[in-house]
């Protein structure tokens, strides 16, 4: 007996034959109404008939009581009846969403830093098990030993720079491993930090002969300050020095002045303020209002062998990330990510980075609600971009298919998917044109936008 | 009256000493008046630093009230990355422990064989002088790499640099025992087997026990750098996760245990050697 028949037929065969009694045996009937061709019906009926017979068959365990009450009531009232008490609407979305994750102990590598707030939230708040999962939030020392632990296996998936996966990819900076992002993490959510010193020289075109700091090569961080440089008519190449620095350490040097400045992740930038050893020069979404920062990322392995977990795992960040992007839960986040645990950081200090009212380190509290902010989805646009970057600063040499590469890495069409199931609206396309201080950018036409840079390094 | 003992008069000393640093260092680290008038609203965005000039040093009162908290729960769980300072230090002994145990099993016999033979020691000579100057950061990414299991890759690199110390006191030892001691072994047709053992071995254990505990120094100083690099537990771990907050209080805790677990571990190894050792 098939579990997929119908229990609501209270004239379907207890014993051996099939059920319409023209047939010797079960098979012989289906295979004789297979021919029928009967059209098929949408996948969400099909769902709905297997979670109702589960519930009816729950219900009435005996063939026999469940035909009494059928024959009785009728099988629609039976079925409206049922509905009355189980959500047979919610628990069919919930069946036909989620297939069994292949693996529910995931572990899921994390900087200590306010971009990775959706990765770390999910995990006190109940995201990850909401979904089914038992992830455990791993700190990592820096994005270097994330990029190996994830390569290694150690972790199922990790924080990431946005531009990471694309340099993995690629085999910039390590061996070439096929690395894919299902989501940004977050968009905006850094700033261009000064030493106290420095109060009177605002203008970048002073900045000349200054040592800066940047977390890593493969980082937004590097490019949008290279970016603000360049536009200033500086080039980072030759006119000021920039260190690769782990953000901690930015904080250390910028007191013993070290570094004259830096552009950092936040809470780091606003860590140097609460400190009193700097203050907030701009904030990076005045360079580029909605880029985006840190990123999820998993190994294609990883996708190909458990889909489902990577499914479900992308499912819990896209929660998370909609969950953050609302103001009003600002304040909650900050505490529950604030702990030794996961960010290991003042509440006041996280706060005032998610909240966006913040002291700005010259006397001054200002108010900006997007100084960071959520918004999952991965824009291959945004990747041509950063490649456009990565080959503007030589970090990519010769001919790149910018197009294919994004396509590759950025998983837009999958996420898409997934938050149509959840009742999120995904955008149509997976590109989009932006601006980046006045400067219109085209994702069709990268080699155009690079050539039309004055600073740049000679390739 | 008779004069009070050198041990006594040495202690006195001591604690004269201790109680001027943390004076000094109390009387340093004291906040200042306001730095600057700020508007309300605006210091309590702010930390102390800021808004009541206080050093970001910590004071030596800061850090015993917070060592007393860390001690009071020394073995909380919070989850992965918050564990008290009592289970991060087991942590770490224990690589220390696995890690200078495999040097152990191979630095001394092997030791041994290179220190009877003049040969085999002129030749890996080079060798050792070579691997033996590199810090245990260099190997780090290597082994990474190659192990690709940070957790091992911490074990391993202990191994790697507390083995040398350990294999080259082994060889000075083997290879100094005094000629007569042997020659007397031979006319007395002992086995090669039986005179390792019962006149080279006990005549070269103080040498080879004094490279031991230069080798438990070395992988105590390399657990913490490790650690910090690999991250996920330890005490290494614990100072990396405390910068990261900037928290210089619990950096300097950390460092004062740190000091003391290497004490106690060279300690240990004092009292085997003081055991091995023989008056000539």
């Amino acid at each position: 007996m098939s579990i997929f028949d119908n229990p609501f037929d209270p004239d379907r065969k207890l014993r051996a034959g099939c059920a319409c009694g023209q047939h010797q045996s079960a098979a012989e009937h289906e295979q004789a109404t297979a021919l029928h061709c009967e059209p098929v019906e949408s996948e969400e009926k099909r769902y709905e008939g297997v979670v109702a017979s589960a519930v009816m068959r729950a219900m009435f365990p005996q063939d026999v009581a469940r035909r009494a009450f059928l024959k009785s009531v009728g099988a629609s009232t039976a079925l409206a009846a049922l509905s009355q008490f189980f959500p047979i609407k919610t628990a069919t979305e919930v069946f036909a969403q989620t297939g069994t994750p292949e693996k529910k102990d995931l572990k899921v590598g994390f900087i200590p830093i306010t971009c990775a707030t959706p990765i770390i939230m999910a995990a006190p708040m109940g995201f990850y098990a909401k979904h089914g999962l038992n992830v455990e939030v791993v700190k990592t020392a820096g994005w270097a030993v994330i990029r190996d632990k994830t390569i290694n296996k150690e972790y199922d998936a990790a924080h990431m720079l946005a531009p990471m996966p694309l340099a993995i990819s690629l085999g910039l900076g390590a061996n070439a491993i096929p690395f894919a992002v299902p989501a940004i993490e977050n968009i905006n959510g850094q700033g261009i930090v000064l030493a106290n010193k420095h109060k009177d020289k605002r203008d970048p075109k002073d900045w000349k002969g200054l040592k800066f700091a940047i977390p890593f090569d493969y980082s937004m961080h590097n490019y949008l300050l290279r970016y603000y440089l360049a536009e200033h008519g500086i080039d980072p190449d030759t006119d000021v020095q920039l260190r690769s620095v782990p953000p901690p350490e930015m904080v250390a040097n910028l007191r013993a002045d070290n570094i004259d400045g830096f552009l950092a992740p936040d809470n780091i930038c606003q860590r140097a303020i609460y400190d009193g050893v700097g203050f907030m020069h701009l904030l990076s979404k005045e360079i580029w209002d909605g880029h985006p920062c840190c990123s999820f990322a998993a190994s294609r392995e990883f996708i190909t062998t458990a889909p489902n977990s990577f499914a479900a795992l992308t499912r819990a960040i896209v929660d998370a990330t909609a969950y953050a992007s609302k103001a009003e839960n600002r304040k909650q986040i900050a505490e529950a990510i604030a702990p030794a645990n996961y960010i290991n950081a003042p509440v006041t200090v996280l706060e005032q980075v998610l909240t966006g009212t913040y002291a700005d380190g010259l006397g001054g509290v200002k108010t900006d609600a997007k100084r960071v902010d959520f918004d999952p989805f991965p824009w291959q646009s945004f990747a041509v971009w950063m490649l456009t970057q990565m080959k503007r600063w030589g970090q990519i040499k010769g001919d790149v298919d910018y197009k294919a590469v994004a396509e590759q890495v950025y998983l837009a069409t999958d996420t898409k998917k997934l938050m149509t199931e959840m009742g999120l609206s995904p955008p149509a396309s997976a590109y989009k044109s932006f601006t980046v201080m006045g400067k219109n950018f085209d994702p069709a036409k990268p080699e155009d936008y690079v050539a039309s840079f004055k600073i740049r390094k000679a390739s | 009256m008779t004069t009070p003992s050198l041990r006594l008069r040495a202690g006195l000393v001591s604690i004269a000493l201790l109680a001027a640093f943390l004076g000094i260092w109390h009387l340093a680290t004291r906040s200042t008046a306001p730095v600057a008038t700020m508007s309300p609203e605006y210091a309590k965005l702010m930390g102390l630093t800021a808004t009541q000039g206080k050093s970001a040093m910590p004071g030596p009162l800061d850090v015993g009230a917070k060592l007393w908290e860390h001690l009071k729960r020394p073995f909380y769980d919070n989850g992965p990355n918050d564990k008290g300072l009592g289970i991060q230090l087991g942590y770490s002994i224990a690589r220390v422990g696995l890690g200078y145990l495999l040097a152990v099993l191979v630095a001394i016999p092997l030791g041994f064989l290179i220190g009877m033979s003049p040969l085999l020691s002129k030749a890996l000579d080079p060798f050792i002088q070579v691997l033996k100057p590199i810090s245990p950061l260099a190997w780090m990414p290597l082994a990474l790499y190659t192990i690709k299991d940070s957790s091992i890759s911490a074990i391993f690199v202990i191994f790697i640099c507390s083995i040398w110390p350990m294999l080259l006191n082994t060889v000075f030892g083997v290879a100094s025992v005094r000629k007569e001691w042997i020659n007397v072994a031979r006319t007395l047709e002992v086995g090669t087997l039986r005179r390792a053992f019962t006149v080279i071995l006990p005549a070269a254990a103080p040498t080879i026990l004094t490279g031991m505990r230069i080798s438990i120094g070395i992988a105590w100083l390399v657990i913490v750098a490790a650690e910090m690099l690999v991250g996920g537990t330890g005490i290494g771990y614990f100072v990396w996760n405390e910068w990261n907050n900037l928290s210089i209080t619990n950096v300097i805790i950390a460092i004062l245990l740190i000091g003391i677990v290497g004490m106690l571990l060279d300690q240990i190894l004092a009292r085997f050697t003081r055991m091995v050792t023989f008056p000539e």
